[in-house]
């Protein structure tokens, strides 16, 4: 595996400086590398994983999608159309009892309701919607939102 | 009233750790990176934390056998045939323990008669020394030399060996000194434990944190099995420091004789790290590669930067500890390590807390993030700077 992707994945909150120190690279030579994984289609981008209070965060739903599968492109275009929407965060093909998993947000319950109900059930080729909203987050893209827990204190020197 | 006459000579004379000493200064100061803990900086994996939960809820909560669990000593000869080539019956050649600490303890204590001598290799593992003391022995120190990436030689064993001698100590990888031997090496001092009739306590506690080539248990080499104690433990390779569980394997009359010293002072290790320690070694292998990935890159990042600001350093071969020479700043590893301490708020144990000719090094432990690594050797080199203009 690239040595910077490698890096990234063991511990991402390092900047461009320390990622060059790290490995022994020059900033421009880290750079260079991530320039390529984007260019590539392997880093997408980048964006903080964050705790917020429940009644400011974005209220968010999963949804099950059930589609009419297409000629040719199987669930790839309608997929790719539903993709787009901004109050799509992912959108995943799914084995068993649906075809579409869709993580969506929005910044009340309403506008969450009125995406379903507006924009995604009355595209042609969506069968049929179930909608989930979530609750509560326990962790977050491997972090875990009570970080209490893990905050242990450990001896100075230990032999 | 004087309560101090009340204690034993022995243990009045004995020394107090160098690591205590300088974990004194440590402890009274703020925002100090360390790089001083001879510890993993990874919590146990989950799994391993669950299954001693699991154990928890389903009433393990008893004594077990003085020998530990059978299905441990299972998992425990398993794991030695797989990873070092060696096979232990779990009926009566495996003990499990309270750590490698008590393993060495009860090991020292089972087989030291008041007089005996003892040789280990220096600068070593603190408590080396003083548990020899404990049980009456004389220590007998073989150096090791940055000249030799500090693994040990036969030739050091011979000029050191003197008539008496009945155990050699090993540690392999070495802490402090992350030195290990070549299998020619260890061949070498096999031949000389058979020719001077020894028997070998080999502590390898840091052998799945070997970085280059292979690590081989003197225990698999002909004609040492049946000489050889092997110690091993869950608290580096598995980060289950605090868990405390390790386990000696040896021939039975050996492993016997642990054992009276253990049941009468241990009984048995904890059941819950017991369980812990079968999850371990059943389903710990993949967790365990990736923390030695980890420690590895943090080896190759620190002691390139070491040697870059002039504190010359070996690569040390396994376990997770650099140990830098500081001669280039003209102060010896005290006043080295405490300035540092003072100016810098970076500590790095001095090196003679492991023996005398560990004086003219420190010890940096990388297990810690890059960050603190990163932040670390800029200020040491901050410091050395200084000292050089
Ligand atoms: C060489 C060596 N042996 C034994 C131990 C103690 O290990 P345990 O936690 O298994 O008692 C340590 C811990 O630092 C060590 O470095």
């Amino acid at each position: 595996m690239n040595p910077v992707l490698k890096l990234l994945l063991e511990s991402g909150g390092l900047s461009t400086a320390e990622m060059a120190q790290v490995l022994n690279l020059s900033e421009a030579e880290v750079n260079r590398h991530l320039d390529q994984l984007r260019k590539d289609g392997v880093l997408l981008g980048w964006r903080p994983v964050l705790n917020i209070p429940e009644e400011d965060g974005a209220v968010r739903a999963v949804i099950e999608v059930r589609l009419t599968p297409e000629r040719g492109g199987g669930f790839n275009r309608l997929a790719e159309r539903i993709s787009r929407f901004d109050e799509v965060e992912s959108c995943y093909l799914m084995s068993g009892g649906y075809d579409l998993l869709v993580f969506v947000s929005g910044s009340s319950l309403q506008k969450v309701a009125a995406f379903v109900s507006e924009k995604l059930s009355t595209l042609e080729g969506v069968l049929s919607t179930a909608t989930h909203f979530l609750l509560r987050t326990y962790k977050e893209q491997g972090f875990l939102m009570d970080t209490r827990a893990e905050d242990n204190e450990r001896l100075k020197v230990s032999p | 009233m004087d309560t101090t006459r009340y204690i034993a000579r022995h243990v009045v004379d004995l020394p107090r750790s160098g690591i205590r000493d300088f974990f004194e200064i440590v402890s009274k100061m703020q925002d100090v990176i360390s790089l001083g803990i001879g510890e993993p900086d990874f919590d146990t994996p989950w799994h391993i934390r669950e299954a001693a939960i699991y154990a928890l809820e389903k009433g393990k909560t008893h004594y077990t056998s003085n020998l530990g669990l059978i299905e441990l000593r299972r998992s425990i000869h398993r794991y030695l045939e797989r990873h070092f080539g060696i096979s232990y019956r779990p009926e009566d050649e495996i003990l499990v323990t309270v750590g490698v600490s008590e393993a060495l303890d009860i090991a020292f204590r089972a087989l030291v008669n008041p007089g005996d001598k003892v040789m280990f290799h220096q600068p070593c593992y603190v408590s080396y020394h003083p548990s020899i003391t404990l049980t009456h022995g004389k220590a007998v120190p073989v150096p090791t030399f940055a000249k030799d990436n500090f693994a040990l030689t036969a030739e050091a064993l011979e000029k050191a060996w003197e008539p008496g001698c009945k155990l050699l100590v090993l540690n392999l990888p070495c802490n402090p000194t992350g030195g290990t031997c070549t299998r020619a090496q260890l061949e070498a001092i096999a031949k000389f434990a058979i020719e001077k009739d020894l028997l070998v306590l080999s502590d390898e506690i840091y052998a799945e944190l070997t970085f280059d080539g292979e690590h081989v248990s003197i225990a698999s080499l002909p004609g040492m099995k049946d000489r050889t104690i092997f110690l091993h433990g869950f608290s580096k390779a598995f980060a289950m420091t605090g868990w405390r569980i390790g386990y000696a394997c040896g021939p039975a009359a050996l492993v016997e004789a642990m054992m009276k010293v253990h049941q009468y002072s241990m009984m048995c290790a904890s059941i819950i790290s017991q369980e812990a320690a079968i999850e371990a070694l059943e389903r710990g292998s993949d967790g365990m590669k990736a923390m030695r990935d980890q420690y590895h890159r943090r080896r190759d990042f620190i002691v390139r930067r070491l040697n870059e600001i002039g504190l010359k350093c070996h690569v040390p071969r396994g376990s997770f500890y650099a140990f830098p020479s500081v001669e280039v700043t003209g102060m010896n590893e005290k006043d080295f390590a405490v300035g540092l301490l003072k100016a810098e708020r970076v500590a790095m144990v001095p090196g003679s807390a492991f023996g005398a000719n560990g004086a003219g090094f420190c010890r940096a432990c990388f297990a810690t993030s890059y960050e603190h690594l990163i932040e670390a050797a800029n200020r040491i080199e901050r410091y050395v700077s200084k000292l050089k203009a």
